[in-house]
């Protein structure tokens, strides 16, 4: 099963690497990675997405947690979380179906981030489905090139 | 007043009471080294490899209890310790390691002799430092040494790039350590212990697995009291040997792959394991789906991923080996429960296994390099810190000495690593100057760091080095007779020099035992000589390690003797040119 993990750790040197290391020697596998800074510039922040079976994912948070520089292991999968992922796409349309490249990205609410004569660039925020969807739309139209960010997660608060 | 890198670390090392550094210079700890010729309260200690300075670093620290210490250059200097860094991490043992390193401004400048030996050994370090700035320096060896000897124990090395140990900064050594993101656990959850301890009243065949972490955390006191006073019966794990005494009636000896009989029938029908300070390693389990199919698991360890990484467990407590045990026989005792008429009926069948396959051998016309562990074991009465080498010889010396200890069975469990055991008899020796030090050895295993010998002549170390001789990589050997259908590809080690002239050209003490009646003899010269010695024990080639649960299987479906082979067969390897060299070098010695 798919987890969302994310792990508060010490902004410091080599700590990607620390923690890549431990994935890729034990064999466990790794969807997507992302990392940024938080409010505490001494602490970063990683979004894992990762895959295994109950044991393996026992293993992987047990694993992250005696990693000197983890301060905080959180298996999101177990909370109710929002999950957001930026993507941007480059689509280069025939002259005809430009006007459809904006309104496909108008629908899923993407934003134009540059044009140029024969290209456009669209940023997309959402989670896998609508991005796989947007794809599926635009690459018809001729997609040129497509980054995206990895997942982002956070718990969500108890309504009351 | 401000002081030098240099002179910071050195500083740093005196308030860890750090006595010996074993080392080797280079470009890069110029400085260093300079520092400490004028030292008094710490004694540099030249090994002729860097290996060999892992390795004794690692040997002192076990025989200790303490931190060893280890400084390099960089670059092959620093991939040089990695093996014995290795070797410390898969058996927890607390060492920190110091490398120099190029300047930082050249960092990553593929800069002459610099290898980025902080990624290299990340995965194999409890974690390591590269320092930046040399005021941070003081502060790091305080942590280095602190995360290397708390929680589960680990080397933990400290890259230091030149520049540092010139730099100039004011010294003040930490009183204490904080760091938020590292809180090992030591407190076994009480709810947890009380579960134990009525699993234990209401088991009928239970059995306790102890392992390295009963001697890292000096528990030894603890489990011979639990298995006392509940009459548990004791088996250990390679790297638990001397964590409960092994002469004990409690004791089943070693477990596994090589393990006994008995330990290994009473782990499999058993219904309660309590595993102490182990990790189910493959070697102790065998086939895991069919390990102790009947029982219920209690797992005792410090280290959260030990627990359920190999085997279920029905029972977890995370914590300190010792404070745990200590709390659970108080909570045995209010129990008032010990010692069910059950356990008898239990300890009988047990009886009845040990009766049903001993750990024996016959002696014959050859020397058998069982007698030899046994003749070093009853003419030191067991009062001996006995290191070893990998393979058979290993395999033994775990077999055929009981230890009674704590600390006196120094052995590369996790790595497996040829070539330990005689710098670590070293370090052990360091540490212990007065103790009897053997180092078991394979005549394969001795040639990796036999150039320690140097070492130990020039600090007149009574190490004593037992080679168990036949003439092949007997382990490796052994699964190419069984499994291989005797095609000994690569194991017949021909062009062996003759080990008691390598000792005498060394300035060390060589003796030689050509048949089981030089054997002891041989033993006694050796404990009498007081310096160096290399014993050269000429063993049967054919002899191999029993029991063994063959690879994948079950750990009750053990190999034993076959009755033909009690006694030594005739050398037969395939390779003419190989048998006759082989021939040849005994015949030169006699034989
Ligand atoms: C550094 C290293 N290389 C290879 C091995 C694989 N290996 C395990 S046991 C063994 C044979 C050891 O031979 P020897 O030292 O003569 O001891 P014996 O088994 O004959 O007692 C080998 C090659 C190892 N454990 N370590």
């Amino acid at each position: 099963m798919r987890h969302i993990i994310s792990v508060m750790v010490e902004n410091k040197f080599g700590v990607l690497s620390r923690v890549s290391g431990l994935f890729s020697g034990r064999g466990y596998n790794i969807e997507s990675i992302s990392v940024g800074q938080t409010l505490d510039p001494t602490v970063s922040q990683m979004t894992i997405v990762t895959s295994g079976d109950d044991n393996i994912i026992e293993q992987i948070t047990k694993q992250l947690n005696k990693l000197l520089d983890v301060i905080k292991v959180t298996d999101l999968t177990e909370f109710d979380h929002v999950e957001r992922e930026m993507m941007l796409i480059k689509v280069q349309p025939k002259t005809e179906h430009r006007a459809e490249t904006l309104r496909v990205a108008e629908i899923f609410r993407g934003v134009i981030v540059d044009s140029s004569a024969k290209t456009y660039t669209i940023q997309v925020t959402g989670d896998d489905k609508k991005l796989e969807a947007i794809i599926d739309l635009l690459k018809p139209l001729g997609i040129k090139e497509v980054v995206r960010t990895g997942k982002v997660a956070i718990a969500r608060e108890a309504k009351s | 007043m401000k002081l030098s890198g240099a002179q910071i670390l050195i500083e740093s090392l005196k308030r860890e009471g750090v006595k010996y550094i074993f080392g080797y210079p280079g470009g890069q700890v110029l400085n260093i080294f300079d520092v400490l010729y004028d030292e008094k309260d710490i004694q540099l200690i030249l090994t002729r490899h860097e290996q060999g300075a892992a390795h004794a670093a690692d040997g002192y620290a076990r025989a200790s209890g303490k931190p060893g210490v280890c400084l390099v250059t960089s670059g092959p200097g620093a991939t040089n310790t990695v093996t014995g860094i290795a070797t410390a991490y898969m058996d927890s043992i607390p060492m920190v390691v110091l490398t120099g390193q190029v300047p930082n401004m050249l960092i990553g400048n593929d800069a002459f002799q610099e290898a980025d030996i902080v990624g290299i050994t990340r995965p194999c370090t409890k974690y390591n430092f590269l320092v930046k700035d040399v005021s941070d320096l003081a502060r790091t060896i305080k942590e280095a040494f602190y995360i290397a000897s708390t929680g589960r124990p680990g080397p933990v090395l400290v890259d230091l790039p030149k520049d540092i140990t010139v730099a100039k900064a004011d010294f003040k050594y930490p009183e204490k350590v904080e760091l938020r993101s590292y809180h090992p656990t030591f407190k076994g959850n009480l709810w947890q212990i009380k579960q134990a301890a009525d699993a234990i009243s209401k088991s009928r065949k239970p059995v306790v697995i102890a392992g390295g972490g009963v001697i890292s955390s000096g528990a030894a006191a603890e489990l011979k009291e639990f298995a006392e006073a509940a009459k548990l019966p004791v088996t250990m794990t390679m790297m638990g040997l001397g964590g409960f005494p092994g002469d004990h009636k409690l004791s089943l000896g070693m477990l596994g792959m090589h393990g006994t009989y008995f330990a290994n029938m009473a782990v499999h029908e058993s219904d309660l394991l309590i595993a102490i300070g182990m990790r189910f390693d493959d070697r102790v389990t065998g086939r895991v789906e069919d390990f102790a199919p009947g029982a219920k698991i209690i797992h005792i360890d410090i280290d959260p991923t030990s627990i359920r990484k190999n085997v279920r467990v029905d029972v977890p407590i995370v914590g300190d080996v010792k404070d745990v045990l200590k709390v659970l026989n108080k909570t045995m005792h209010d129990e008032g429960e010990h010692a069910s008429p059950h356990r008898k009926v239990w300890l009988d069948r047990i009886e009845d296994w040990k009766a049903e396959h001993p750990m024996d051998y016959e002696q014959g016309d050859v020397i058998k390099p069982q007698f030899v562990v046994e003749k070093i074991y009853e003419i030191t009465k067991g009062d001996a810190i006995i290191t070893t080498e990998v393979g058979q010889n290993q395999m033994w010396a775990a077999q055929f000495f009981k230890y009674r200890k704590p600390r006196t069975w120094i052995s590369s469990g996790g790595l497996g690593t040829m070539g330990y055991g005689f710098p670590a008899a070293i370090g052990a020796q360091f540490a212990f100057p007065n103790k009897l030090v053997f180092d078991i050895a394979g005549d394969g295993s001795i040639q990796m760091n036999i150039q320690e010998l140097s070492t130990a002549v020039l600090h007149n170390l009574p190490v004593k080095v037992a080679i168990l001789n036949n003439c092949f990589l007997g382990m490796v050997r052994q699964w190419q007779e069984l499994f291989f259908q005797k095609r000994y590809s690569s194991t017949c080690l021909t062009g062996t020099p003759d080990f008691v002239k390598v000792a005498e050209a060394y300035g060390a003490v060589g003796l030689r035992a050509q048949k089981p009646s030089d054997v002891e003899g041989v033993i006694r010269e050796a404990i009498k000589v007081k310096r160096p010695t290399f014993m050269d024990f000429v063993c049967d080639q054919m002899e191999k390690v029993y029991p063994m649960v063959p690879a994948g299987a079950a750990i009750n479906e053990m190999l034993f003797r076959p009755p033909d082979c009690l006694t030594g067969e005739k050398l037969i390897c395939k390779t003419v040119k190989q048998e006759l060299k082989c021939k040849c070098v005994r015949a030169k010695r006699g034989m």
